[in-house]
């Protein structure tokens, strides 16, 4: 009996602890959200009410939609995501193979050289980069960031692919070895789509900093033509500070397209947590 | 036995080369060499006559000794320290905290309640520092009217604004963006643990808090030593929320400077200051011996006092 009552009780001051912690979680996005909506008088006027047909606003997109090239920037951020992610993955995916399938002198060594970039972070060598980009050209391009990111992301993928890779039998690749495949279509046939949902996972992960991040949109691409979303909206926000209606639509922009996409992914990012990617 | 020389009878296999190229190639070139790089600029600097020249470690002294370097980079290296610390102190427990309780068998909603509480954590910098901005700020009242809600109305200050608690109140929303990781480990953490142990500790009469503390806690440490590792890293390098929130400046009074926007500031220069490549350079140079003498020490010294459990 006593047990019994205790489990509830337990039950209770979990669910309050966890349910209080996503008020917590979702409560800033959701204020932005439903403000956006609502005319500049109702913003602060009554800022926790939900938009209602007579304080219903959409002037803040308007604004928004005529005054930043936000199409650009989404379009930018994109590609920029994209690719950095089709390379990360390929390349990831081909050094692990390299590492997990064969012994050769240097293996380790390799693979810890390739660590290297898990725990120290590419911004350091940000003067040394923007140089770079500079001597070559690629300053204001897109491929400068997509380079970037893609030397940012290697490191983990490969990584996380590697352990995957090692879990791959040997009997199924000696098989396609006797049946006469190179060792190009082992990779392809074979190997690739068995590691498929580690590369899912892969590319969740890499896939957020990419899409966040500040610091090398601001330093290596700041030009109008190549601005990503989360540039821009700052940029954007900077200059319309004064404009909540236009503040409050540009931050919901920027909220959606994340939201959406984790939303869909998030049963493969958690999924990837737990299988002991990362751990 | 005698070795036989497999090796070297065997053609040279190019396809190794072929599937390492690209990444070492793109990882070198863009990573490690532009780090080095800079490594290495941090040792020059331009003389009275604009020439680029060897000067050693002079850089470095500048940075530490000259006062009008020195006093900005040891604030900023306190700032760090302290929302590094507000990071350990409040986000590691919050984090153990819901991963404890999301764990719990037969819990209802847990993966809604995973799901709601990782989503600050994919939110950009800009998003999450304009909210809390405009959510913090005396001319929306949001937070006033909150604190006036539940009657601590005398709490409220426009903390953003104010020297003493701008660094605090930034670290916390760090900590509130990026509290799903931590939870998000240490519940991959505690779901790997046998239930035949949880039910040996039963048997034991060893259940709830206690079995917790006793038999979770230890196998869930070296969970809390990566989280602990990977924050020290982050923070140590993070800029964006500081500078989306405060400006590069880092105001009020540079209350809010960190490592990141220093470097920022001395790299691309600010208003009158023009930038300065090789003390940016220096500056990025210290913050890898920070960062690697705290990646060595937890290597060394505390992933190998950590007792691992095989099971």
């Amino acid at each position: 009996m006593s047990k019994a009552r205790s489990s509830l009780g337990r039950t209770v001051a979990a669910h309050s602890v966890l349910g209080l912690y996503t008020l917590i979680a979702l409560f800033p996005v959701f204020v932005v959200v439903i403000n956006s909506f609502k005319s500049r008088k109702a913003i602060f006027g009554d800022p926790l009410a939900i938009p209602t047909p007579s304080t219903f606003d959409p002037v803040g997109y308007t604004t928004v939609l005529a005054q930043g090239d936000f199409f650009l920037y989404f379009q930018n951020s994109l590609v920029v995501t994209v690719a950095s992610l089709f390379f990360v993955l390929l390349f990831g995916a081909m050094a692990a193979f390299a590492l997990s399938e064969y012994r050769f002198r240097g293996n380790t060594l390799m693979g810890l050289y390739l660590a290297i970039g898990i725990m120290i972070p590419i911004r350091l060598g940000t003067v040394a980069i923007l140089q770079l980009m500079v001597a070559s050209g690629l300053v204001n391009t897109l491929t400068a960031l997509i380079l970037v990111y893609t030397a940012q992301g290697l490191p983990l993928a490969i990584f996380i692919l590697s352990e995957f890779m090692r879990g791959i039998s040997d009997d199924l690749k000696n098989a396609g070895r006797i049946d006469g495949l190179s060792e190009y279509k082992i990779f392809l046939t074979l190997v690739l789509p068995l590691v498929r949902p580690a590369m899912a996972t892969v590319a969740v992960f890499s896939m957020i900093p990419i899409w966040n991040d500040l610091w090398f949109p601001l330093i290596l691409a700041p030009s109008e033509a190549t601005k990503t979303v989360t540039l821009g909206s700052q940029v954007f926000i900077g200059q319309f500070v004064t404009n909540w209606n236009a503040v409050l639509a540009a931050l919901s922009l920027a909220i959606l397209p994340v939201l959406v996409l984790y939303l869909i992914f998030s049963r493969q990012l958690i999924r990837g947590i737990t299988a002991g990617a990362v751990k | 036995m005698t070795d036989i020389p497999i090796a070297g009878k065997r053609p040279f296999r190019w396809h190794i080369g072929v599937f390492l190229a690209p990444a070492v190639i793109i990882y070198t070139a863009i990573m490690i060499l532009p780090l080095f790089a800079t490594l290495n600029m941090a040792l020059f600097n331009i003389s009275a006559d604009g020439v680029s020249q060897f000067v050693g470690l002079a850089n470095f002294q500048t940075l530490f000794g000259d006062p009008r370097w020195s006093d900005a980079f040891w604030n900023a290296l306190g700032n760090n320290a302290w929302f590094f610390l507000i990071h350990m102190v409040v986000q590691n427990p919050i984090g153990v905290l819901l991963a404890a309780l999301l764990s719990s068998p037969k819990l209802r909603m847990a993966a809604f309640y995973r799901t709601a509480i990782f989503i600050p954590t994919i939110l950009s910098f800009v998003i999450v520092g304009f909210v809390w901005k405009l959510i913090l700020s005396p001319i929306w009242g949001i937070a006033p009217g909150l604190l006036d809600a539940v009657g601590l109305r005398w709490l409220y200050a426009p903390w953003l604004g104010q020297e003493a608690y701008a660094l605090t109140t930034l670290a916390l929303v760090s900590v509130w963006q990026f509290v799903g990781i931590p939870m998000m480990l240490i519940y991959a953490a505690l779901l790997t643990i046998p239930d035949e142990i949880l039910e040996a500790a039963e048997i034991d009469g060893v259940t709830g808090a206690q079995q917790f503390w006793k038999i979770k806690l230890p196998l869930i440490l070296p969970s809390i030593g990566i989280i602990s590792i990977l924050t020290f890293v982050g923070n140590f390098n993070a800029f964006d929320l500081i500078y989306v929130a405060q400006g590069a400046l880092a105001g009020p009074n540079f209350a809010t400077d960190i490592l990141g926007t220093f470097l920022y500031r001395t790299f691309f220069g600010f208003q009158l200051q023009l930038g300065d490549p090789h003390m940016g350079a220096t500056i990025a140079a210290a913050m890898f011996g920070i960062i690697l003498v705290g990646v060595c020490f937890y290597l060394f010294t505390i992933q190998t006092r950590l007792r691992r459990y095989q099971f």
